[in-house]
């Protein structure tokens, strides 16, 4: 593949990725409950100075600010015909700030969940939801964007949904889910599965992975699950720096950056490829984390007590890739079911 | 399962192995059964009231563990919520009649901003499953919203959720409205949401921060207990 994400992944062992979005717009005046995709419009300087903060801490790889920039989720707006144009404009500035760099980086246009829940337990059809994410890779790919970044993904039909909307747009993409339920997704995802799902698909990503979910020990938790089932595709950790905290009116993650210095280092140690943070993660931490990945020499695979003695502690005992998980839940810990009607 | 398994005939058995069986169809989200299971209990004379707390509630407090204990996912909670949501269809109409008790009144919504509204579902949800009236506001509610409803419904507990980032800090807004307007006292106030923590729930002067719907349940359960005993001591 051509693809610039493709190429660097060639020539390089890992890659910088980039930190919040959501944080870092804050610090520069965003209001809760609008939606940052507005602001590629209305102050596209701001998304300048977001996407340059990242490419100027060492970042290989930067996402667009176009999380939320789908019909479903831009309706709560009233910009629900918008999802084309507010892509393709975030991507653009995107490009601008990668050529102008002066070095490779890579402009990955971010797709975040339509917020809906699918058939047959919601009422979201898989062919609606292949059209909302086919006209989002649509306008990124208009816009300039080297690879499409779908993140923060709960449901495996939604995952497949996107990728098929991708298929339909002709673009190179990445795909991450977000682990923050016991270790699985709130879908009850595991890491394990994950592997099998993305390596089912007719048209696998580039790289796949975690993001954002309950915090970096969960986060390497995850890349852990992930490398242990020996995936032919790289594996992208973007976890959050620390656990939110509400101080002076901000939300504020308590993770520093020599803590995310620590985490990037480890998770190259699990295996993962492509790092980055995600809420939390500002110019500050990437910089150091950067600086860690260069001066440090990749080290052992770590245990779970190491990445608990440096990070913290996990949120739950277990994430379900616990030797005899998947027999417990076929038969023995769930009560289900004495009987199943024929239907 | 084993073929006998198949041919249960629900009118057949006796009213605790049709609690039992009914306990297992709401588990596997079975609700035509769970709407036959209901009728048979009330042509057998049993109170509206006594089906819902004995069958359904307790039904949903196994599936509310299971959610609880990383058991049971969305998917399946989803589920089953909807086979209860059936046989509350049928029990309602008879509990107003019979003007029998509930337990408490909740409004919710997810915040402004945020239409993520899968996690305020499976409150409203489960808090109905354990007797509680839900008034539920739908998505992206600004403050006003939420205090109108409060004062119309003369709610006793406001729950709100957010997903995002982006949205979490707009729960503090709402808060600190109820504050300006002297009624913070008048309602327990619950937040949660994927981001949230309880550290968070208390910064912003929430009474609680509940990590997932079980934990909302109990959460109110056991506040509005609280409540009535200071207000009857």
């Amino acid at each position: 593949m051509s693809n610039l994400l493709s190429r660097l992944l060639e020539s390089r062992d890992w890659l910088l990725a980039d930190g919040a979005t959501g944080t870092n717009l804050f610090d520069m005046g965003l209001m809760s409950g609008d939606a940052p995709e507005l602001w590629n419009e209305s102050e596209p300087d701001k998304v300048r100075a977001l996407y340059r903060g990242a490419v100027e801490a060492g970042s290989d790889l930067f996402l667009t600010n176009s999380f939320g920039a789908n019909a479903s989720r831009l309706q709560l707006h009233d910009a629900q015909d918008r999802a084309h144009e507010l892509s393709r404009i975030a991507a653009e500035i995107g490009r601008e700030i990668a050529d102008a760099s002066g070095r490779e980086v890579v402009v990955a246009g971010s797709v975040g969940p339509t917020g809906d829940i699918m058939e047959p337990v919601g009422s979201l059809t898989h062919a609606r939801a292949v059209e909302i994410f086919h006209e989002q890779a649509e306008g990124l790919k208009a816009g300039g964007a080297d690879v499409l970044w779908l993140e923060t993904i709960s449901a495996p039909e939604e995952f497949r949904a996107a990728a098929e909307g991708f298929a339909l747009a002709e673009m190179p993409w990445c795909g991450t889910m977000s682990f923050d339920t016991a270790g699985r997704t709130m879908m009850g995802v595991t890491s394990a599965a994950m592997v099998e799902l993305v390596q089912s698909l007719p048209n696998p990503p580039i790289a796949f992975g975690a993001n954002c979910g309950t915090g970096a020990s969960d986060l390497l938790r995850t890349v852990l699950g992930f490398t242990a089932a020996r995936p032919d595709l790289p594996v992208i950790a973007k976890g959050n720096a620390g656990i939110p905290k509400y101080v002076d009116g901000h939300i504020h993650y308590d993770g520093t950056p020599e803590l995310m210095a620590d985490y990037a280092v480890l998770a190259r140690n699990c295996g993962a490829r492509i790092i980055g943070g995600c809420c939390g993660t500002k110019p500050e931490h990437l910089a150091k984390m950067r600086a860690a990945l260069e001066a440090q020499t990749p080290g052992e695979r770590p245990t779970l007590e190491q990445i608990v003695d440096a990070l913290g502690p996990f949120s739950s005992d277990t994430d379900g890739t616990e030797e005899g998980a998947a027999a417990d839940a076929a038969s023995g810990r769930r009560r289900s079911s004495r009987r199943r009607r024929a239907s | 399962m084993s073929d006998e398994d198949d041919d249960i005939i629900l009118s057949e058995l006796d009213d605790e192995e049709l609690v039992q069986q009914m306990f297992d169809d709401l588990y596997d989200g079975l609700k035509d059964e769970i709407m036959e299971g209901v009728n048979i209990l009330l042509d057998r004379g049993w109170a509206p009231y006594r089906v819902l707390t004995d069958a359904l509630v307790g039904g949903m407090k196994i599936v509310g563990d299971d959610f609880r204990d990383g058991i049971l996912f969305v998917p399946e909670v989803l589920l089953a919520a909807n086979a209860m949501k059936g046989g509350m269809s049928i029990l309602k109409p008879l509990l107003a009649e019979t003007g029998a008790p509930t337990i408490g009144k909740m409004v919710i919504g997810t915040v402004k901003g945020d239409i993520h509204d899968i996690g305020k579902n499976l409150v409203s949800m489960m808090m109905e499953g354990a007797g509680f009236e839900v008034v539920d506001l739908g998505i992206n509610n600004p403050v006003e919203d939420y205090l109108d409803a409060l004062d119309k419904e003369k709610a006793d507990i406001l729950g709100m959720s957010a997903l995002l980032t982006t949205t979490m800090p707009y729960m503090k807004v709402v808060i600190d409205t109820l504050i300006e307007q002297g009624k913070r006292d008048d309602y327990i106030v619950l937040v949660g949401g994927a981001p949230l923590n309880e550290e968070f729930g208390k910064a912003i002067g929430a009474d609680a921060y509940c990590r997932d719907a079980a934990v909302a349940v109990e959460t109110a359960k056991t506040m509005v207990q609280r409540r009535h005993n200071r207000l009857s001591a």
